[in-house]
């Protein structure tokens, strides 16, 4: 037998560099879960400031039919609030339907040549792209050839978001989706169009519908994008080829004035906002859950 | 508009309508994929649009300043002088503290939630480090102003001047005036949003860690720490630089929260207590007021620069990202 | 009566080159398991995945210093027996055991011994082969520095023990700081073994540790098992039968979570008490 396996046996809790490695061992966990807390200190305290300051002024009613005010006059943030949604819907209906297609050909036709490729890895990129790269495009090539801000200007901005978002979930979920399915469907002689809009979209429609959800959410408290290309609007317009408000630039006109009751409408806009986004984050998440 | 109708279902195709469909099914098929391809290819474009949009509009700077743009300090619009120094500076010193606060921390919470946490704690907590990147970042720049710069000018700068400004050498970095706002107050909120970015990334590559080989670390007698420091890093690190990198490119990019808190000034400071200015936030601040051509095309050149750094941040993430991906096939 | 001598006599004409060429130069073991100093014992041991029980009643004595093999069709808890003994299942929260597993008078169910030094003890190794993400020098020293600080000279002569203990040293001699990734699979599963002796454990577990190896890999970790139980208790879970009867001094049969029928190889491939082990034995179960 080696003399090596002679050796009094080394593993014992008497071990002095065991000990020292569970201590360390202790530590570094213990700083872990420290991390832990860091990270849910800010995400507490960023929406307890929010509920602190916001929920006032969400409770009041003006805020949803009252127009912005001048500085020093009583007002709300209804013309904000209603540019907002039809940017953000615009936006939607724009980016979508753009992102789907593209995604189907990501996963059901990319499989050859080198475009699916390349789109998918540039796709990725612009999703975590500046945001306000993206309004200074649509400045360049939208709103200084007509020579105005507008509403669509601002929603086409927010549809660039919206497309990298959905091209990725569509791509991902339409690759979950069982080859066996395809095969079935072909066999019956359908042709692959067929197969794709009445079989493929049908079962990856969960998964789908969350990308779109989520993408909603991205937009919804987006303000840099806006800043170039809806502006904002003192006033009621519904208008989209004129300049509109929009909460978000709302929020970041007031919050950065001098006046008080500017930056109790700015509280109350970013309570709104934020509520909304982590309303559609958790739709998502739970209707995704739901389609496992 | 037909082939968008999902009222077809495989079980109406029988064979009465066989002939009709096999007449029209070659030419519909064409052109669906041709429509999905042309579709994909705009979206392929659209990197490149930005690209050549922000090059045309940069064009008049481009030829005025040269190279020297980009280590020129002065920004002066009344003169028609500028130079990116001050903001590149701004932006890549911001992102460097988001990091080095970021990084550590988000591997920490990647490791309490892949081997630290009940299992019923798991998804709660998962989504509420997840929540961190929904919070729109309007409101982090509206939060940092209003609520974290003041508590932070009373209490933490102060004895952070006064401990680490003393410090030789170092010391520089800290010095100067309790103000709130600065890079370090913009550094330390971008390293918060940032933190749920990394911290799925390094989640979900620790995942695919094989169960037997931590098994085998842990039959030896290594502790939680020792698998994950000696077996899971180094298994997963091309995917962990990926994450970083992401966060990384996401820092750069980052405009609201940054403009709020980091002063906005047009100044080169050594000291991280001081205001400053980021590419994001100029644009934000100054696009819509300027005036004359080459004012203009400054800033859009600064968008520029900002594209490109992002863009080849991101891109490289996501190669190394993609070259993880790859490798887990092929390991066992 | 007939019907059964003409089973156990096609069982032993099914497998009889390997198994008396592989026997020849070792005594084959009379001694029952329960006559023999028990290293680890067993006593009515149950486990829990979940609601889900895995492991039903099960009592057995593991002998020092011998080999153990346990068989039986998959799902039938040998597996998740042999983890019990060094408590990997403590890793996974719906996992739990109830009984006694005694090594050295503690019961390691409920001792409040830290997992860490039992499992410093019980060395295992698994289906496929596991090199960490680092040198194969590294792979050996990983587990040594975890209980003992020694200077480089120290290391290397342990590093060329344990190597050389598990029959790979001539092999990867020339190129210890490469990754233990780079070798070939059954090159891999020698060094796991390897890292697992470097420690110097007083148990060896190994779960199916040929099912991912060729048959000349496989011949080579079997005869290195052969060769340890001159210095370790080894347990072996195996699917293969030739193999527990190639390598092994005493087999369990288990089935379904329970332990059927335990006792000297030879016996449990030659003479089983139990119709269902013979069953098994002989290929006509199910």
């Amino acid at each position: 037998m080696s003399a090596v396996l002679n050796a009094q046996s080394a593993i014992h809790s008497g071990n002095r560099l065991y000990r020292s490695r569970k201590q360390l061992n202790f530590v570094l966990l213990a700083v872990s879960s420290l991390a832990l807390a860091f990270g849910l200190f800010w995400l507490v305290w960023i929406l307890g400031t929010l509920l602190y300051e916001g929920g006032t002024a969400l409770a009041r009613a003006t805020l949803y039919y009252q127009m912005t005010p001048p500085p020093g006059a009583d007002g709300g943030l209804a013309n904000a609030i209603v540019g907002s949604l039809l940017m953000v819907g615009a936006g939607t209906l724009i980016g979508t339907p753009v992102g789907i297609l593209a995604g189907t050909y990501l996963a059901e036709y990319g499989h050859r040549g080198w475009l699916a490729g390349a789109t998918r890895f540039l796709n990725d990129v612009l999703l975590s792209a500046p945001s306000i790269v993206m309004g200074l495009f649509v400045y360049s090539v939208y709103v200084a050839k007509v020579g105005h801000f507008s509403g669509w200007a601002g929603a086409i901005a927010l549809a660039l978001l919206v497309i990298p978002v959905v091209v990725r979930t569509t791509d991902d979920m339409l690759k979950l989706v069982p080859n066996t399915l395809r095969e079935a469907t072909m066999a019956l002689g359908c042709p692959a169009w067929k197969m794709v809009i009445s079989v493929t979209y049908r079962a990856a429609r969960t998964g789908i519908l969350t990308g779109i959800l989520l993408a909603i959410a991205r937009i919804s408290g987006e303000t840099a994008p806006l800043l170039f290309t809806a502006l904002n609007n003192q006033f009621w317009s519904s208008n989209m080829n004129a300049p509109m408000a929009n909460l978000p630039v709302v929020i970041f006109q007031f919050a950065m004035s001098p006046y008080e009751d500017w930056h109790r409408l700015a509280w109350g806009g970013a309570a709104l906002i934020t509520l909304a986004v982590l309303v559609l984050n958790i739709l998502a998440r739970a209707l995704f859950r739901k389609s496992d | 508009m037909d082939l968008v109708d999902t009222s077809i279902r495989p079980e109406t195709l029988n064979n009465s309508q066989a002939p009709r469909r096999l007449r029209s099914a070659p030419w519909a098929d064409k052109a669906f994929e041709w429509l999905t391809r042309v579709f994909a290819f705009l979206v392929f474009s659209l990197l490149l649009a930005i690209l050549a949009s922000l090059l045309v509009g940069s064009q008049a700077s481009i030829e005025k300043f040269g190279l020297s743009f980009i280590w020129t300090a002065e920004w002066d619009p009344v003169k028609e002088k500028f130079g990116a120094l001050v903001p590149i500076y701004g932006t890549v010193v911001t992102s460097l503290i988001a990091m080095l606060i970021g990084v550590p921390v988000s591997f920490g919470i990647a490791i309490f939630l892949t081997e630290l946490s009940p299992a019923w704690l798991k998804r709660p907590l998962g989504t509420a480090i997840e929540l961190l990147a929904a919070i729109p970042s309007i409101i982090y720049g509206m939060w940092g102003l209003f609520v974290f710069a003041p508590l932070f000018q009373t209490y933490l700068q102060p004895a952070m001047i006064s401990t680490l400004g003393s410090v030789p050498f170092f010391g520089a970095l800290f010095a100067g005036p309790p103000i709130g706002i600065g890079m370090f107050a913009a550094g330390l909120i971008l390293s918060i949003m940032v933190i749920p970015f990394i911290t799925a990334v390094m989640r979900d590559v620790f995942e695919i860690v094989p169960p037997m080989l931590k098994e085998s670390a842990y039959g030896l007698g290594a502790t939680t720490w020792e698998v994950v420091w000696r077996v899971v890093l180094p298994y997963t690190k091309v995917g962990v630089i990926g994450g970083i990198m992401l966060g990384l490119g996401r820092a750069l990019g980052e405009t609201m929260a940054v403009t709020f808190v980091i002063g906005n000034a047009h100044r080169l400071a050594v000291s991280l207590n001081a205001p400053g200015n980021s590419i994001a936030s100029a644009l934000a601040n100054e696009f819509t007021e300027a005036v004359g051509d080459l004012y203009f095309s400054a800033l859009i050149e600064l968008g520029l620069i900002l594209f490109l750094i992002t863009t080849i941040v991101l891109g490289l993430s996501k190669l190394l990202l993609m070259q993880l991906a790859r490798g887990e096939g092929t390991r066992t | 009566m007939e019907a059964a001598t003409s089973a156990i006599n096609s069982a032993a004409a099914s497998r009889p080159a390997i198994h008396t060429t592989m026997r020849e130069g070792r005594p084959a073991e009379t001694a029952a398991p329960s006559d023999l100093k028990a290293k680890l014992k067993i006593n009515k041991l149950n486990f829990y995945y979940g609601g889900f029980q895995a492991i039903k009643n099960v009592t057995m004595d593991i002998p020092e210093r011998k080999v153990t093999a346990f068989i039986g069709p998959s799902g039938c808890g040998k597996s998740t027996l042999l983890r019990t003994f060094n408590r990997m299942y403590a890793l996974y929260p719906d996992q739990r055991a109830e009984g006694e597993i005694l090594m050295d008078g503690e019961n390691l169910v409920t001792t409040k011994q830290d997992v860490s030094l039992i499992r410093a003890k019980i060395g295992m190794v698994f289906q496929k082969p596991t090199p960490f993400p680092m040198s194969i020098y590294d792979n050996i020293a990983f587990g040594v520095r975890l209980f003992e600080s020694m200077s480089k000279r120290e290391m290397d002569e342990r590093v060329e023990w344990a190597l050389g203990r598990a029959a790979i040293w001539n092999e990867v001699k020339d190129k210890l700081s490469q990754s233990g990734q780079s070798l070939s699979g059954g090159q891999q599963q020698r060094l796991c073994i390897a890292r697992g002796i470097a420690i110097k454990p007083e148990v060896l577990l190994l779960d199916e540790p040929c099912s991912a190896l060729d048959p000349i890999s496989t011949a080579k970790v079997e005869e290195l098992i052969h060769e340890l139980k001159t210095d370790y208790t080894v347990v072996i879970v195996t699917h293969n039968m030739q193999q527990a009867a190639r390598v092994s001094d005493f087999t369990a049969y288990m089935y379904l979570g329970e332990l059927i029928e335990y006792d000297v190889t030879d016996t449990i491939f030659i003479k089983p008490k139990k119709a269902a082990t013979e069953d098994y034995i002989t290929g006509r179960f199910g």
